[in-house]
């Protein structure tokens, strides 16, 4: 932690906002939680009879609900395993009998590896693409360009990676590996060929509705008022495009990215099993497929966080690229707020409050 | 021509500049005018003369799918419509400036003001210094009366008032100390007291660099004290032009007469005239003058021959055949006394204590009462929460503690707790007629609605009711199968009108209906409601214009920061208002007529 600068001996303005969030962001994930444990664990189904199958001797299913702690109450139950799992203890994977937080973790990294070369990838282009076609409303370009990126929206993911193996990985022009099995032995900086492809592939499928994103918004707002003012004012037009326009067309596109993480953070899984990219997707197809309970829990608790997180992420991006948002402070308490003030479930707010702009 | 002018001196020379649409539609031709040094020239017209159209062109813009095809415009020497590229950037803003209508939109919101200052200097002197450039906007700063220490220069543009907005915009155009300079209704947006404040610095500024200045704007009564020459513009062609004093005591065009005699003036009241039919489209224009159509004056001959802009007195020229040669009498008398409302008799809408809160409280134990058949002004700037309170009384207010007694008996606060009996008792009308109206029913299924709804008639009963209303508020009855967009303002404003008496109210409450209006089609809506007024119905009129008031209201309410300053009849508030608060909005409301109040 470093010092605040002197200027500015107050904390931002957004600061309360912002730990406002992470507290229903931290409400979100105990939720999650919550609902994770009652689907896989309490619900009235017995998980050790699931594991186990519909032929297995009542010993058996009895030895593996004390190993599991199942004869315990339910309550009991659930305050171990979020204890547990507030420890980073996630359990033994019954599969492999590893502890499931070691086998995740490797595989989480991964995924945000790959989930990082898309995001390097699809947002300068989306952002490039979106301003030139804007500026180009209408005309040729911007008609076949869009034309293009529908096509590939239109096109289902897994034609477009299979494309790209038939295309970069056939006899004969093996520029890149059809697979990317990962060698465990290695980092995975030195592996980064393997990325490539399912990077590729991804960024494919996220492109095109990004793009189309940043185009919308930059038409908008170069249309807007300001942007004629400052044309009227004899800026210069590069200086409009990315000093007058950009910054305002950016909120819209920063939520875009946001929803294209979400469905890959969880969604990566065609792209994975294509390449066979040891991935969280495979990871989470396989538990379910040899019933691995703690494994199970532990990929989805992981995924929903991930998606809070990124929520989270997103609405601060937001809210520090717009300066109303940004320096809003929460407005002085009312005179009299005995009653007649809001109830607490419509105070929520997604961003600062503002300054009612009332007549 | 211009022998009465300093020829020397000349900053703008239009000639002949013509301004056509896809398909040589015409919006604006035959434009010549000229401007000198620290002139400050009006541009008078309503919406859809072309107006602003010229204004843009000056400083060789048009708004997308129109098209200078021809004239010629010559500030101090350089033929603009012949720029190209980086000259042309670099002559606008730097030769000619531009004031844009709402500054808060106008204004980038994610730039700081001393960013947009810093920038704008530079796109022009690319080779100033640090401190060249920080001693020029500290000087312009000071100049449009702003502060120009480093914290202001910090802000964002959301952080700023409005009159500060525009006094930015002011200072955006001056730092470059241009040779003329364009402001497209700089003060629509802004409040009576500020506008007088804004148009003081802009008076000084242009006069003390010698800067020539067009004002463009639809109310002549603002520009009255501020401008040397007034040009009226109607259907894309200048009618008259002429010097302050000439215009406003012997205009010569009727229409320039029509727009003068519909604008309501704080300082007497008397019947708006508004003016009938309305300006030809672009494109429709009819042969001959284009304003016979609406002129009272009009002869046969009007109809073939049309009118040149040509000398009538000196320099003020007019384009009419007939033009009026008599000065216009505008009278100071107060012409009616409204009728005083009999005191606890027939209070038809009792407020007490009133509180509304939002994220903070915007009304503090705001008490009124009105009575039957009589209209109530709510008169305050904006934030002084008389939306608020007309919302909270037409029960859509939330967060509203206090009583409300309507008839004699206590008032819900939620419309949807309120007795279905009452319900259509009380109606509002909304300010923007262009958003109010759903774009995806006709005219007959938006005022079917509550016909089905409140009394449950539905077919030809309904379509009767609705022919009725339509004829009571001055529309056509072919309206009815219209969609709003094929509607003009002013008649949507009375569809939304319609809508409220197809419920037969009571009470009317009117927010700001008329401000997004032009004039002549105010004092139109405004006779409207006066008629409706006559035959018993209540209004509460929102309004931040003592113009308006003084037209319609008989009784007044000052609204300040969410308090009552002051409350009484028109004539005593507006004639001898008591509050400091009240004296200063009366003080600075524009009017037509001279001195007679402070």
């Amino acid at each position: 932690m470093h010092e605040p600068p002197l200027r500015s001996p107050r904390a931002p303005a957004w600061l309360a906002w912002f730990i406002g969030r992470l507290g229903y962001g931290l409400l979100t994930a105990w939720v999650i939680s919550l609902v994770v444990f009652i689907a896989t664990q309490a619900l009235p189904s017995d998980p050790a009879r699931v594991i186990l199958g519909p032929d297995a001797p009542i010993e058996s299913i009895l030895t593996l609900q004390r190993q599991l702690g199942l004869d315990q109450p339910i309550l009991v139950q659930y305050l171990r395993w979020l204890g547990a799992a507030l420890r980073g203890d996630l359990g033994i994977s019954l599969d492999s009998q590893v502890p499931v937080a070691d086998l995740l973790f490797g595989r989480l990294g991964h995924t945000l590896a790959l989930l990082a070369g898309v995001l390097a990838l699809v947002v300068p282009l989306a952002l490039v693409l979106g301003v030139n076609l804007a500026l180009r409303r209408d005309r040729p370009l911007d008609r076949w360009g869009l034309s293009t990126l529908i096509l590939f929206k239109a096109t289902p993911s897994f034609l477009l990676a299979i494309g790209l193996v038939l295309l970069f990985s056939m006899p004969g022009m093996g520029w890149l590996p059809a697979v990317s099995i990962l060698d465990p032995q290695q980092p995975l900086w030195r592996q980064l060929h393997y990325l490539v492809l399912p990077v590729i592939a991804l960024g494919l499928s996220a492109l095109p509705y990004l793009t189309r994103m940043v185009r919308a918004s930059m038409i908008e707002a170069l249309e807007s008022d300001y942007v004629i003012a400052a044309r009227l004012r004899g800026i210069p037009e590069r200086r409009i495009v990315w000093r007058h326009t950009l910054p305002n067309a950016l909120t819209p596109a920063i939520q875009g990215v946001a929803l294209t993480l979400r469905t890959l953070v969880g969604g990566a899984l065609l792209a994975e099993v294509i390449f066979s990219y040891p991935g969280i997707g495979t990871a989470l197809n396989a538990a379910i497929q040899v019933r691995d309970l703690p494994m199970i829990q532990g990929i989805v608790l992981v995924i929903t966080l991930a998606v809070v997180l990124i929520n989270l992420l997103a609405d601060l991006f937001t809210v520090l690229l717009t300066p109303k948002l940004r320096t809003a402070r929460r407005v002085k308490m009312i005179r009299r707020n005995r009653r007649g003030l809001r109830p607490w479930w419509r105070r929520v707010r997604s961003a600062p409050a503002q300054e009612a702009t009332h007549d | 021509m211009t022998a009465a002018l300093r020829v020397d001196t000349e900053v703008l020379r239009v000639s002949d500049l013509r301004v056509e649409l896809a398909g040589q539609v015409e919006v604006l031709a035959e434009v010549s005018f000229g401007l000198t040094a620290g002139e400050i020239v009006g541009l008078v017209g309503e919406s859809g003369s072309g107006k602003t159209t010229l204004a843009t062109a000056l400083l060789r813009h048009a708004r997308q799918g129109a098209r200078i095809v021809g004239g010629r415009i010559e500030v101090a020497g350089q033929a603009v419509l012949e720029l190209e590229g980086e000259a042309l950037r670099l002559a606008r803003g730097g030769l000619v400036g531009y004031v844009a209508q709402d500054p808060a939109t106008a204004l980038n919101p994610a730039l700081r003001v001393g960013a947009l200052l810093h920038e704008t200097l530079l796109a022009h002197q690319p080779g100033a210094t640090r401190d060249e450039l920080r001693q020029r906007i500290v000087e312009t700063l000071l100049d449009v009366g702003l502060p120009d220490d480093k914290a202001f220069l910090r802000r964002f543009p959301h952080q700023l008032s409005g009159g500060q907005q525009q006094r930015v915009m002011l200072a955006l155009a001056f730092v470059l100390r241009p040779r003329l300079i364009v402001l497209d209704e700089p003060t629509t947006a802004l409040d009576v007291t500020t506008q007088a404040h804004v148009l003081e610095t802009l008076k000084r500024l242009c006069r003390g660099h010698g800067v020539a200045a067009l004002y463009v704007t639809h109310d002549l009564a603002v520009v009255r004290d501020l401008v040397d020459r007034v040009l009226v513009m109607y259907a894309g062609r200048l009618v008259e032009m002429a010097g302050r004093e000439a215009l406003f005591v012997r205009p010569a065009h009727p229409y320039t007469r029509a727009l003068l005699a519909a604008i309501p003036d704080i300082a007497r009241r008397q019947p708006l005239q508004a003016i009938a039919g309305h300006a030809p489209a672009p494109g429709q224009r009819p042969v001959g003058c284009a304003f016979a159509p609406r002129c009272p004056r009009r002869r046969s001959e009007c109809l073939v021959v049309e009118p040149a802009l040509l000398a009538h007195d000196g320099i003020h020229q007019v384009a009419c055949l007939v033009p009026h040669q008599e000065p216009v009498t505008l009278t100071d008398t107060v012409s009616e006394a409204a009728a005083p409302v009999p005191e606890g008799e027939a209070v038809l809408l009792e407020v007490r204590d009133l509180d509304v809160a939002y994220d903070r409280q915007v009304l503090f134990d705001v008490s009124l009462q009105v009575g039957q058949g009589e209209c109530l002004a709510l008169v305050g700037e904006s934030g002084s929460g008389k939306t608020s309170l007309a919302r909270a009384i037409a029960g859509l207010g939330e967060n509203v503690q206090g009583h409300l007694r309507y008839a004699g008996e206590p008032l819900a606060f939620s419309a949807r707790r309120r007795d279905a009996r009452l319900r259509h008792q009380i109606q509002y009308v909304f300010q923007n007629p262009y958003r109010a109206l759903n774009p995806r029913q006709t005219v007959l299924q938006t005022l079917s609605a509550p016909l089905a709804h409140f009394f449950g008639v539905r077919g030809n009963e309904a379509r009767r009711r609705v022919e009725a209303v339509l004829e009571r508020v001055s529309l056509s009855t072919r309206v009815a199968h219209l969609y709003p967009h094929s509607l003009s303002g002013g008649e949507r404003q009375r569809v939304a009108i319609a809508r409220a008496l197809i419920c037969e109210p009571r009470l009317l409450v009117c927010d700001e209906i008329t401000s997004a209006l032009d004039v002549s089609v105010q004092a139109s809506i405004l006779a409207l409601l006066r008629r409706l007024q006559g035959q018993g119905l209540t209004l509460l009129f929102v309004t931040h214009d003592l113009g308006v008031v003084r037209a319609i209201a008989d009784r007044v309410l000052v609204l300040r920061q969410g308090r009552v300053v002051e409350q009484g009849t028109t004539e005593q508030v507006l004639g001898q208002p008591a509050d400091p608060y009240t004296r200063t909005l009366v003080a600075h409301s524009p009017s037509l007529i001279d001195a007679g109040q402070t």
